[in-house]
């Protein structure tokens, strides 16, 4: 086999591995993973985009409900937080779906600055989920185009 | 069952998603397709009664809990009352006691928690007797 295809292929194992390892992905990402098929060779980025989509979404309208100070509407808030934990449990965005669980809680107790920095951390932690599958969308596209096959990974 | 997704394709088993979420709607759309079973996907309880109303029909209906406009134990309760007999499951990340209650006494025949997987949804097929082992 080509060694540089092989090195990739070794690479993109370790990739994915450690973006398991490292509680960014949960079996749901294998789940999906394991629905993309011939007839859709492009599933996962698709249902992936979408989730993207809807973090840009939600966070923007709890941005919103949260910057009116004083008449903050936690209900509001609490309701787009559990859209987003719906979507990230569906997807396997292990950290996004582990902070949504508190961020639910710091709604019920009406907890302003709670919230506040909560919404921070959900923002930073889906775009780093994004740029970390960008570049394991990158590695696939390297080891197609040396003329390899992308390898299936067994995280257990 | 590990490793072994059931083709229903033969079975001509229908489904309809219900759920508001785009996300869960792709998740859920490719699941029933990767088992064989043709479905159509709604986003609300309103437009699940909807299609029910224009004459459409299906064996199994897979519906959220929380949706704007009409939310799933309003949507089940309906359905109920309009005589649709379809199996019906519950599929959300609510897992309160009290919440799965109220919604299983809509009219629900199962209940699975979100995400939902290939071995849940064969689960809902077996407890629900759509799916005979050969």
């Amino acid at each position: 086999m080509d060694a540089h295809v092989a090195q990739l292929q070794m690479q993109y194992r370790n990739y994915i591995l450690s973006l398991y390892q490292q509680g960014f992905l949960d079996d749901q990402f294998t789940e999906l993973k394991s629905l993309q098929d011939d007839g859709s060779p492009d599933f996962v980025a698709e249902v992936l985009s979408l989730f993207f989509d809807d973090c840009v979404k939600l966070v923007g309208n709890m941005a919103r409900a949260l910057d009116q100070i004083g008449t903050v509407d936690f209900c509001q808030v609490g309701a787009n937080v559990h859209q987003l934990k719906g979507s990230s449990s569906s997807v396997g965005a292990k950290r996004v779906k582990g902070l949504c669980i508190n961020f639910k809680e710091l709604c019920e107790a009406k907890n302003y600055e709670g919230c506040v920095r909560c919404l921070q951390q959900v923002d930073i932690e889906y775009k780093t989920l994004k740029a970390k599958l960008q570049d394991m969308f990158n590695l696939e596209k390297q080891i197609v185009q040396a003329g390899g096959i992308v390898p299936q990974v067994d995280i257990n | 069952m590990a490793g072994e997704v059931p083709n229903l394709e033969a079975s001509k088993l229908t489904a309809l998603v219900v759920d508001d979420n785009f996300v869960n709607q792709s998740v859920h759309h490719k699941l029933l397709d990767r088992l064989g079973i043709k479905n159509d996907v709604v986003s609300n309880g309103q437009e699940a009664v909807d299609v029910h109303c224009s004459g459409r029909n299906y064996d199994l209906i897979l519906m959220d809990m929380d949706m704007p406009i009409m939310n799933g134990i309003q949507a089940t309760r309906r359905l109920r009352e309009m005589g649709i007999e379809s199996k019906i499951a519950g599929v959300t990340t609510r897992a309160e006691e009290e919440e799965v209650k109220e919604f299983m006494e809509a009219g629900l025949n199962d209940f699975q928690e979100k995400p939902l997987t290939i071995s849940k949804l064969v689960s809902i097929l077996h407890n629900l007797e759509l799916y005979v082992q050969t």
